[in-house]
């Protein structure tokens, strides 16, 4: 999973604002429902799903430049639907909203953007793939090769991806689950993709290479009404492998994870398996954020401590959350994203 | 103790309810003229805010249809996607009501009154039926449109905001834009405007001061008339004041013979004021409001048509008017009893009542004398000073130095009088009006101001017209005027012009500063229309034959005040022609009335040597009267000249004319209510005299004048001492006007209002004050004529 989904309460009615992050454990209403056993089918499923509430197309990269300096990467598109309907012109009830970052060791440039449905200002198409809002866009004949373009006041990017593996399902056949009470989502990653291109900062052009992880979920009440927050890891280990994880903090902490081996065989860990405790917090943007952290999945040896390449990646968006590229060491060497939500 | 003093105060108004309600009514009636004005002013300027805020033209770049007309909504898409952060507007009318449809995901976050971030509740603005944000007398006159209501006083007046799908339905124009809204941060690259869409055009912001800046001198003319009715009444407040201290010393001095401490005597009169004065200045505030919401629905439709500044017709009463209104009220008694309060406090314990008389004769002297200093400080002022605060300053002396002077000079010029009179009852009638000037002194000061501020600002106002419709015949001495979009555009326009106008006249000009402030440039083509019709304040010889040869240029009197460049100096046109030797010698200077800026204007072929990249942006078509819709139709059709882009001569004066017959309404209501007030004084005093005057009447009539013609004797006397305050009032009203035309204007705009006078215009003020003075007048005399012959018979039995 991600829980990108906090973004999302900003486009919610204030009723949800006002209910910070239980907003999204509010009931679902006429929305669609994440149905366990579904089979997921593509290309159609990497279009949208208007029928339910929120859906993503969020994408980070760990890429260095021709110095062997480290960046990060963020590109994002969130749908939120205001009815579970489509339409077309203003009348729409599909709301877009956009992110995009670059973190470099010593900065952090964010953008945002926002658009309504329905007359081609922002929008998702599965076949060819384009999703865009403005100028951004991620396009290409299929998923497996994409053009990803972002641009801020003061940084731009434009990159290629080429995926190198197959699509991860995540839970149960990309039905995953977020609470012991049962809220889930369908949830699926191409977690494989190379990527090569050009950074437009303040001071000059970088040329990249590296790796990127692009994930798609979507849902309509992804997360119980008592869930306050959530930690989420994409990490990739030098020996190939990578492993999804996330710890819902609520009552009782809800852990879940995707052990992907390097050939994409992907195996679910259940509730309890994965575990993440923060060892430094950082002060940003007048909090308290853990940006190193000791996480552990003893069924596959692996107890790493993972580190903030940035530890100020501060999302200075409508609705803020923390977003960076981190490094890995201890059991396993490598490197990866981390978000954190709900510190405030 | 306390309790003795405070009924003792009490009685003193119990017993004489008319000294109370002159007190009460005379600074309510002065808050109320003055709060009235603020409100008014306050009204408007809350207006001006709000229209900025709404339509954002202040603060942001806009982008527009060359031409004018719609953006296709298609284009804003494609805007969007080559990087361009706008947002989209669509504008229209529904019945009575402006209709703004904004988009309020992109709109800039202030605008829009649920944007993201303000926490409303954005879902609902969104999706059926949506909503409409507007302030609640717009809401009650529109339409119904199935939305939701909601009253939202920061709206600009007169205008709904909804979402922009909704606001196309309603105005029924699906798909159109009608400008966007260029946001300040943008992203590092965008493609250019022109290759997304030729048709587009970027303006800049407009800058929000521009409006409030026009619109400060009809302000400042306002705020000058409510201090001026003020100090009218604080006249009054003051003779009011004055009048039952003076009853008082008996009091005061048998309650401090029987112990009551000075201190705590003094501090409660000042309480007991205090209070008055919180009563009447509340009653003041809400007639204030009165006063202002009759004349605010004028006032606006003035704005508008003068200056096309939205105001609300409609009052919201805000807090600030009541704090402040009573704060007035309450500084104005201060003011007002400071001197009787002092006196009092000095007065010995065993000196009593009597020694006034003398006093009185005292204080006229120290009176000449101050009105003899204040005069002179104000003609030092006016010769010396340099500043607002030296204006306003000079204004001040020369108003109360003015008034100070009334009674020395009335003294005067009735002592002449009664030396000619040979008839004895002609002798008796000079000798008693001169007896009374000193108890009628104050309310004939207050008939004086209030003349002096209606002669001085109906003097100004009607000036102001005159020059104004005199400076639109000189500078709209085209008949039709067209802006220019761009190069081609021009092209047309000349080429229509060609074959239907008269002459063409090309306005070609650059904006950049001269001499160090923001300034316009513009080339003139050498043609009888500039000749026969600008009239320039200043110039040398020859003017137009050597600004045609191009041995120099033209200013705009802005220029020539604030820069200090006088006939024959040089123009530094170095820096903005990018030739650094160019520098030209004044030749004129002309009037350029309500214009914040600067202005040079070169011969055409100069303009074209030092600027040649300038492009023309306006023409002036010359053409006959009667043909001139038809070129009009003719310029929209064929030319593509939006109609707004064209300004018909004929129309802008008309519209003018009807704004001035607007602001004459609002200036005459001003007048009767001064006039009012004062007359009002003249009514108290000459009833507090009336009880007084009886022992010096009763010998008269015991002489063999009867009743009724003692009655009119007074009436008639009211009338001759109206009629010399009147007279007086004339050179310090039209002083007054000069003051506000050559002073304050020139330091508060930097152009001089030339001065016109209007005789007829001031006979008829002199009527109206004969009139207030004959109203005042009329009770006291009919209740002399009644006044039972045993009463008159009275004072020869009692004792003096």
């Amino acid at each position: 999973m991600n829980a990108k989904v906090l973004a999302f309460l900003l486009l919610f009615p204030v009723a949800a604002l006002a209910q910070g992050f239980a907003g999204l454990g509010t009931s679902a209403g006429d929305f669609a429902q994440p149905v366990p056993g579904k089979a997921l089918r593509f290309p159609a499923d990497h279009g949208p799903h208007p029928d339910f509430r929120i859906e993503w197309w969020y994408l980070t990269a760990n890429m260095t430049g021709p110095d062997g300096t480290p960046y990060g990467l963020q590109w994002t598109l969130f749908r939120s639907a205001l009815a579970p309907r489509d339409g077309a012109g203003w009348d729409t009830p599909q709301l877009w909203m956009g992110h995009a970052a670059v973190t470099t060791p010593d900065a952090h440039h964010v953008a945002e953007r926002l658009a309504r449905g329905g007359i081609g200002q922002a929008g998702v198409r599965a076949d060819p793939f384009l999703a865009w809002i403005d100028d951004w866009a991620m396009e290409g004949p299929d998923l497996d090769s994409l053009r990803l373009t972002a641009s801020g006041t003061d940084f731009a990017y434009d990159v290629r991806l080429r995926a190198s593996g197959p699509l991860v399902l995540h839970g149960q056949g990309g039905y995953s689950v977020k609470s012991a009470a049962g809220q889930a989502s369908h949830y699926y990653s191409q977690p494989f993709f190379r990527l090569s291109g050009t950074l437009t900062l303040p001071g000059g052009a970088v040329p990249v290479t590296g790796t990127a992880w692009l994930d798609r979920e979507w849902s309509s009440q992804p997360l119980a009404g008592d869930q306050r927050g959530w930690d989420w890891f994409s990490l990739s280990f030098d020996d190939g492998n990578k492993l999804m994880g996330f710890v819902l903090r609520g009552a009782t902490d809800y852990t879940a994870a995707t052990w992907i081996a390097a050939d994409g065989q992907a195996t679910p860990l259940a509730d309890g398996a994965f575990a993440a405790t923060p060892l430094v917090r950082h002060g940003v943007a007048g909090r308290q954020v853990p940006t190193t952290w000791q996480v552990s999945l003893p069924a596959r040896g692996v107890d790493v401590t993972v580190t903030a390449m940035n530890p100020d990646a501060w999302m200075q968006t409508s609705v803020p959350y923390w977003e960076g590229p981190v490094t890995i060491t201890g059991s396993h060497g490598g490197t990866g994203y981390l978000e954190m939500t709900g510190y405030d | 103790m306390t309790g003795a003093i405070l009924s003792a105060l009490a009685s003193h108004w119990r017993r004489n309810p008319l000294q109370l309600l002159t007190l009460l009514v005379g600074l309510a009636l002065a808050t109320a003229l003055w709060s009235g004005v603020q409100a008014i002013n306050a009204e408007a300027r809350a207006s001006y805010g709000a229209a900025a805020a709404t339509l954002g033209e202040g603060r942001f770049a806009q982008i527009t249809a060359k031409g004018g007309g719609a953006i296709p909504q298609h284009i804003y898409v494609a805007l969007r996607r080559a990087g361009w952060m706008v947002s989209p507007v669509v504008e229209g009318r529904l019945g009575p009501v402006r209709i703004i449809g904004l988009e309020p995901l992109t709109a800039p976050g202030d605008l829009v009154p649920v944007s993201p971030a303000s926490g409303a509740d954005l879902g609902a603005f969104l999706s059926a039926p949506g909503q409409v944000f507007a302030r609640k007398e717009t809401l009650a006159r529109l339409h119904d449109t199935g939305a939701q209501r909601i009253v939202a006083p920061n709206v600009a007046p007169g205008t709904a905001v909804t979402d922009i799908g909704l606001a196309q339905r309603l105005l029924d124009r699906p798909g159109q834009i009608d400008r966007l809204i260029v946001l300040a941060g943008q992203p590092l690259s965008r493609r250019p405007l022109a290759e997304v869409s030729p048709g587009l055009t970027l303006v800049s912001p407009r800058g929000d001061s521009d409006l409030s800046r026009l619109t400060d001198s009809f302000h400042l003319n306002l705020t000058a008339f409510g201090l001026l009715s003020f100090a009218v009444g604080l006249f009054i407040v003051h003779g009011a004041i004055g009048l039952a201290f003076e009853q008082r010393r008996p009091m005061v001095r048998t309650l401090r013979a029987l112990g009551a401490p000075l201190r705590r005597l003094v501090a409660l009169m000042a309480v007991e004021l205090a209070v008055l004065a919180l009563v009447a200045g509340m009653i003041g505030v809400a007639l204030g409001y009165v006063v202002a919401a009759a004349l605010l629905p004028d006032v606006a439709a003035t704005l508008r048509g003068l200056y096309g500044a939205e105001v609300s017709g409609q009052m919201t009463f805000r807090p600030v008017w009541w704090l402040s209104g009573l704060a007035i009220a309450l500084a104005g008694t201060a003011v007002a009893a400071s001197g009787a309060l002092w006196s009092l406090a000095r007065m010995p314990l065993l000196g009593g009542a009597h020694a006034r008389a003398l006093g009185m004769s005292r204080r006229q002297g120290r009176q000449s004398a101050a009105a003899g200093l204040l005069l002179a400080v104000a003609a030092v002022l006016a010769i010396r000073g340099q500043g607002l605060l030296a204006g306003f300053a000079m204004l001040a002396a020369l108003l109360i130095g003015g008034a100070l002077a009334l009674p020395p000079v009335l003294a005067l010029l009735l002592a002449g009088a009664e030396r000619r009179a040979r008839a004895p009852v002609a002798q008796w009638f000079w000798a008693d009006t001169r007896q009374q000037v000193p108890g009628l002194s104050l309310a004939l000061m207050a008939l004086m101001l209030a003349m002096a501020a209606n002669v001085g600002v109906s003097t100004m106002v009607s000036s102001f017209r005159l020059t104004f419709v005199g400076f639109l015949d000189q500078r709209l001495a085209a008949e039709l005027y067209v802006r220019v979009e761009d190069p081609a555009q021009a092209d047309a326009i000349a080429a229509v012009a060609a074959r239907h106008a008269d002459a063409i006249l090309p306005r070609p000009s650059v904006d950049r500063p001269v001499a160090g402030m923001p300034a316009q440039i513009m080339g003139l083509r050498d043609h009888a229309t500039y000749r026969d019709n600008w009239r320039l304040l200043r110039a040398v010889p020859d003017v137009w034959d050597r600004l045609a040869r191009g041995e120099g240029a033209l200013i705009n009197e802005q220029m020539y005040r604030r820069a200090g460049l006088d006939l024959g100096a040089g123009i530094p046109l170095g820096q903005a022609s990018g030739r650094p030797d160019a520098t030209l010698p004044v030749l004129g200077i002309y009037g350029d009335y309500g214009n914040p800026v600067g202005q040079v204007v070169l011969a055409e072929g100069l303009f074209r040597d030092l600027f040649p990249d300038a492009a023309v942006q306006q023409f002036g078509l010359r053409v006959d009267p009667g043909r001139v819709q038809a070129l009009r139709d003719r310029l929209r059709t064929e030319a593509g000249v939006a109609e707004g882009a064209m300004i018909d001569q004929a129309a802008v004066k008309a519209a003018s004319l009807a704004i001035f017959e607007r602001t004459f309404t609002v200036t005459a209501a001003l007048n009767v209510l001064t006039l009012a007030v004062a007359g009002f004084a003249i009514l108290m005093s000459l009833l507090t005299l009336a009880a007084m005057r009886l022992p010096q009447l009763a010998p008269v009539w015991a002489l063999g004048l009867t009743r009724r013609r003692l009655a009119a004797l007074d009436l008639l006397r009211a009338l001759v001492l109206a009629a010399l305050t009147g007279a007086l009032a004339l050179p310090l009203g039209l002083a007054l006007a000069w003051a506000l035309l050559a002073i304050v204007n020139v330091e508060a705009f930097g152009w001089r209002l030339p001065m016109y006078l209007f005789p007829l215009d001031y006979l008829r003020l002199g009527m109206l004050t004969l009139l207030a003075a004959a109203i005042a007048a009329l009770w006291p005399a009919w209740r002399l004529s009644r006044t039972p012959p045993a009463q008159l018979l009275g004072v020869f039995r009692h004792e003096r």
